[in-house]
């Protein structure tokens, strides 16, 4: 797990190195993600084993959960969402800083799962956007890990500017949000 | 030690007092099960808790009954314990009424309270006098009641579950 200590790409002399800002803070920002977990049902506990010794997201920057989501980054929801559950959620969500990002783990967060059912939301994204997408029922601790490391990704190559444009207004607007 | 109380005791006491508004007396796996009238079944239910020699003080749950194409097809179920015996017995009454209403058990048990908005929810039975009647496990936007047979159960906004390829 060598994820910490890439080298970032930039003009390097002795004793110095010049990079863009947007690497620079993409660098610290994918390495100190500060996930809120939104655990409904089984996804919840495999994340408990995600963030366990055994598998320990804390390898990944994540050491630090936050159960305000004004301090958090990262959006997990773990779980079925009922459709009664569906308001609280959003406004978790709305209640987030920018940037935010966030994973739907297990097939229930992302589709409704085998709950195909007048009383369960359809996945989350009818109410909130979603970057990652963790598929299984529920998904091993590696696929969650997995899921993280996108997020990672996005973190990393997001543009500074991306929150401001007019694409990710047109988006949020899409969800009825601001 | 067995109780005092048998079925056959209670059985006697409630045909004493209620006479032809008791209408059916079943005995399935030994539970005493009464179906009683609908107009009745508030004052069978209130003479089981009150009566000294039956004293059914506690309510275990009731829910709503739908048996579609039967004449009378929604129904009520109540289930009391009397504690200190250990002995429980099963009230349901039956109605033909589309949208039945019934006088609201809370005077009895402020249990009921919940039960009653759970009836309410899946079943949309009206409860006379009950305080505060309204969904209480289904989302407040939710039309229809769901639990009535007639309900289809999937998702009717679902976007990603075709049809052609679930076999449905």
């Amino acid at each position: 797990m060598s994820q910490s200590i890439e080298k970032l790409e930039g003009f390097e002399g002795p004793g110095f190195m010049a990079t863009s800002l947007d690497k620079a803070v993409g660098l610290a920002r994918k390495n100190s993600i500060w996930p809120l977990p939104f655990a409904t049902s089984c996804c919840g506990i495999e994340f408990m084993a995600t963030m366990a010794s055994t598998y320990d997201l804390a390898r990944f920057g994540s050491e630090r959960l936050s159960f305000s989501p004004r301090q958090a980054d990262l959006l997990m929801v773990m779980g079925t969402i009922a459709k009664k559950m569906g308001p609280v959620l959003r406004q978790v969500y709305e209640q987030m800083a920018e940037p935010k990002w966030v994973i739907a783990v297990g097939a229930c967060a992302s589709t409704g799962g085998i709950f195909d059912t007048y009383s369960v939301l359809q996945g989350i994204d009818r109410i909130i956007p979603v970057d990652v997408y963790v598929p299984g029922c529920p998904p091993r601790p590696e696929q969650i890990l997995d899921g993280v490391m996108k997020i990672q990704d996005l973190v990393h190559n997001e543009s500074l500017r991306r929150r401001n444009s007019p694409e990710y207004k047109e988006m949020l607007a899409s969800y009825g949000i601001e | 030690m067995a109780s005092t109380i048998t079925p056959d005791f209670i059985t006697q006491k409630l045909q004493e007092k209620f006479g032809d508004d008791i209408q059916l007396v079943e005995l399935p796996y030994g539970f005493p099960t009464y179906t009683v009238a609908k107009k009745a079944v508030y004052d069978v239910v209130a003479f089981l808790k009150n009566d000294p020699a039956l004293s059914f003080q506690f309510l275990t749950t009731m829910c709503g009954l739908h048996y579609p194409n039967t004449n009378k097809d929604f129904g009520l179920m109540l289930q009391l314990h009397n504690l200190p015996e250990n002995v429980q017995v099963r009230i349901k009454c039956f109605t033909d009424e589309v949208n039945p209403s019934f006088k609201t058990f809370t005077t009895l048990w402020p249990a009921a309270n919940w039960m009653e908005r759970e009836a309410y929810d899946f079943f949309g039975f009206n409860f006379e006098g009950h305080p505060d009647l309204r969904r209480i496990l289904n989302m407040d936007s939710l039309e229809g009641w769901p639990l009535r047979k007639e309900f289809p159960l999937e998702d009717p906004f679902r976007r990603d579950k075709d049809d052609k390829m679930f076999g449905r």
